[in-house]
């Protein structure tokens, strides 16, 4: 592999790892939060955090550059803060990959902690665990495939975009050139031989990932098995299913 | 403890309960499907916050809502055992038994480690992983992992529900050990009124949200007014007795209650010790005058205290006769045509002639 490809490689391995790092950080609690609420606020956050997997790259790209660009609200206040706009910059990538894949993430954290379910919370809330306690004691270990799932495909997700880096990063090389648009390079300058090492790769690492993925959920043992799984985030919207929380409900004696 | 709840639910279920329970043994909640029992205990758990409620425990106030007063669940000193176990998946039997442990002040601690294990006979378990035992040993893992926390109360929520007759067999002599080492006030949930004739000494009735009857067990058993209250109840009482001892000769065992000396044939149960006998109401007949020259040793003098015909609460049932044999009370199902010719009204003397006794546990 030439040099040229060695640095598109690299960025596009260091993006999706400080992208998947940022999305598990904001993805859990928002998950977590998704899976318990009653709150009516829910539907309208599950359909902003699912946007992403409906709308073009290029709509989020195009309204991320609009907004973040030196003449945009949030790239101007920025300015006036002292700080750089993150638009054709690498914190610019990791803003777009983290909205881009944002349901990859939180989809299977939210399912995975929804099949935690109620009891064993209520059991270590018996045995004195304080709410943050139960959390990380019980609901984060439980869920442990959940987080798994979410953290490969979110990586693996990540990798594979175009159209938002393209819009927000441009094609800077060494510095917002990622593997996608190298590839796209190479193709418009016709030298097959490249794009096919470069593609072969990625489609090698994506079905590698996937059938891990696949693999691990199946192998878990029941309960702790993420609903969402890997099909989660490719789950029609409308379908998604009823809430697996019982809600408080009757006697059960 | 005593506790006032008044929580409204989607489907018009409305839990409008006022209960006091003793301080010590077990309390056994009695009644139909959706009564009102897990909400009630969920109320007490602090998993519930009931809008309208007040709840004290062994002197601590855990709810008083004409003060915005609530203790979370995570705060009470209670131990909640669950219908289904709810054993941490992630955890091994031991780590389970832990959990509440540590999180336990250790100038709080009641309950050794070794102890809880041994109760509950835990010692070749403890490595293993939840899915790797029966279902009666997880309810096991799960009674130990609530005592752990050295409770002031004990939940426990139709803990042998979700099992089969082998192991709830297995697992109600634990369970009956536990009652007579236990200290602490028990609330027992269940629906099998035979589960709760063995274990309980107080029962709290409930029918729709709302407390029918409460009291010791001897006393609401016997209430005809509130029979049958379970279909499984096979009508009769429950007597605690002291083995007097056993006769070699006749192969018997001699226990002593209010009413005079049972004869059983022979238990192995120790001289001295305390029983439970079951005795149902179709193996009491009733005489007025001294049976001579009969089979039958278990004969006592009783005076009748009521007499039920049965005919508001089950057509076809026969006459319910409530008796006091020296202090306990006793049932007998007559016929309507012996009540008649025999003219059995409350305050008569009789002899009640006892056919069958039955042992139910050892109560320690």
């Amino acid at each position: 592999m030439s040099g040229a490809d060695l640095d598109p490689l690299w960025l596009t391995l260091r993006l999706a790892g400080v992208t998947t790092t940022v999305l598990l950080i904001v993805g859990t609690p928002l998950a977590w939060w998704l899976s318990r609420t009653g709150s009516r606020l829910r539907f309208p956050i599950e359909a902003v955090v699912a946007l992403p997997l409906v709308l073009p790259p290029t709509v989020l790209g195009f309204y991320l550059l609009v907004l973040l660009g030196p003449r945009g609200s949030v790239g101007a206040l920025l300015r006036s803060l002292g700080l750089e706009s993150p638009v054709f910059s690498f914190s610019g990538l990791v803003i777009g990959s983290v909205l881009y894949s944002l349901p990859f993430v939180v989809q299977p954290l939210q399912g995975a902690f929804e099949s935690v379910g109620r009891l064993p919370l209520e059991v270590a809330a018996t045995l004195r665990a304080g709410p943050f306690d139960r959390f990380a004691t019980v609901a984060v270990p439980l869920a442990r495939r959940g987080f798994l799932t979410a953290a490969t495909i979110g990586f693996a997700h990540t990798l594979g975009e175009f159209g938002v880096v393209l819009m927000i990063g441009g094609n800077i090389p060494g510095r917002t050139r990622v593997l996608s648009i190298a590839i796209y390079d190479h193709v418009e300058r016709l030298e097959y031989a490249q794009a096919h090492r470069l593609s072969l790769g990625m489609l090698a690492f994506s079905f590698a990932a996937l059938w891990g993925v696949y693999a691990m959920n199946v192998r878990g043992p029941r309960g702790s098995r993420a609903p969402g799984g890997p099909r989660g985030p490719r789950r029609p919207l409308g379908l998604r299913g009823p809430r697996t929380r019982r809600d408080g409900g009757g006697d059960a004696a | 403890m005593r506790g006032r709840f008044r929580l409204a639910r989607g489907g018009g279920f409305v839990l409008d309960v006022d209960f006091t329970a003793p301080a010590a043994g077990v309390t056994g909640v009695f009644g139909p499907s959706a009564s009102g029992k897990t909400t009630l205990l969920r109320c007490v758990a602090g998993l519930e916050r009931a809008p309208a409620g007040l709840l004290e425990v062994a002197g601590e106030v855990w709810q008083d809502e004409a003060r915005e007063w609530f203790v979370p669940a995570h705060r009470r000193r209670v131990g909640y055992v669950f219908q289904e176990a709810g054993l941490f998946a992630h955890l091994s039997v031991r780590g389970n038994l832990e959990y509440g442990l540590r999180r336990t002040p250790p100038g709080e601690r009641r309950v050794r480690f070794a102890e809880a294990v041994e109760w509950l006979g835990l010692e070749p378990l403890l490595a293993r992983a939840p899915e790797a035992l029966s279902g009666g040993q997880r309810q096991r893992v799960a009674v130990a992992r609530a005592l752990l926390t050295s409770p002031r109360l004990l939940l426990m929520d139709e803990p042998l529900a979700a099992l089969d007759a082998a192991a709830r067999e297995e697992i109600l002599p634990y369970l009956e050990r536990l009652h007579a080492r236990l200290e602490i006030p028990v609330l027992y949930v269940s629906h099998s009124a035979p589960e709760l004739l063995r274990l309980a000494d107080h029962l709290l009735l409930l029918a729709a949200g709302r407390v029918r009857a409460a009291g010791p067990l001897a006393e609401v058993t016997t209430r005809l007014d509130l029979l049958p209250w379970g279909p499984e109840a096979e009508l009769g009482v429950v007597i605690e007795a002291v083995v007097a001892g056993h006769d070699e000769r006749f192969d018997l065992t001699y226990l002593d209650f209010a009413g005079g000396r049972l004869s059983l044939p022979r238990h192995a149960a120790a001289p001295g010790s305390r029983q439970r006998v079951r005795v149902l109401a179709r193996d009491v007949s009733l005489a007025l005058v001294r049976p001579e020259r009969t089979s039958v040793l278990n004969v006592f003098p009783a005076s009748i205290v009521e007499v039920s015909d049965g005919g508001e609460t089950g057509r076809g049932r026969q006459p319910l006769v409530k008796l006091d044999a020296g202090g306990a009370a006793l049932l007998a199902q007559v016929t309507r045509k012996s009540l008649v010719t025999l003219e059995l009204r409350p305050g008569v003397p009789v002899y009640a002639v006892i056919k069958g006794v039955a042992l139910l546990m050892e109560a320690g």
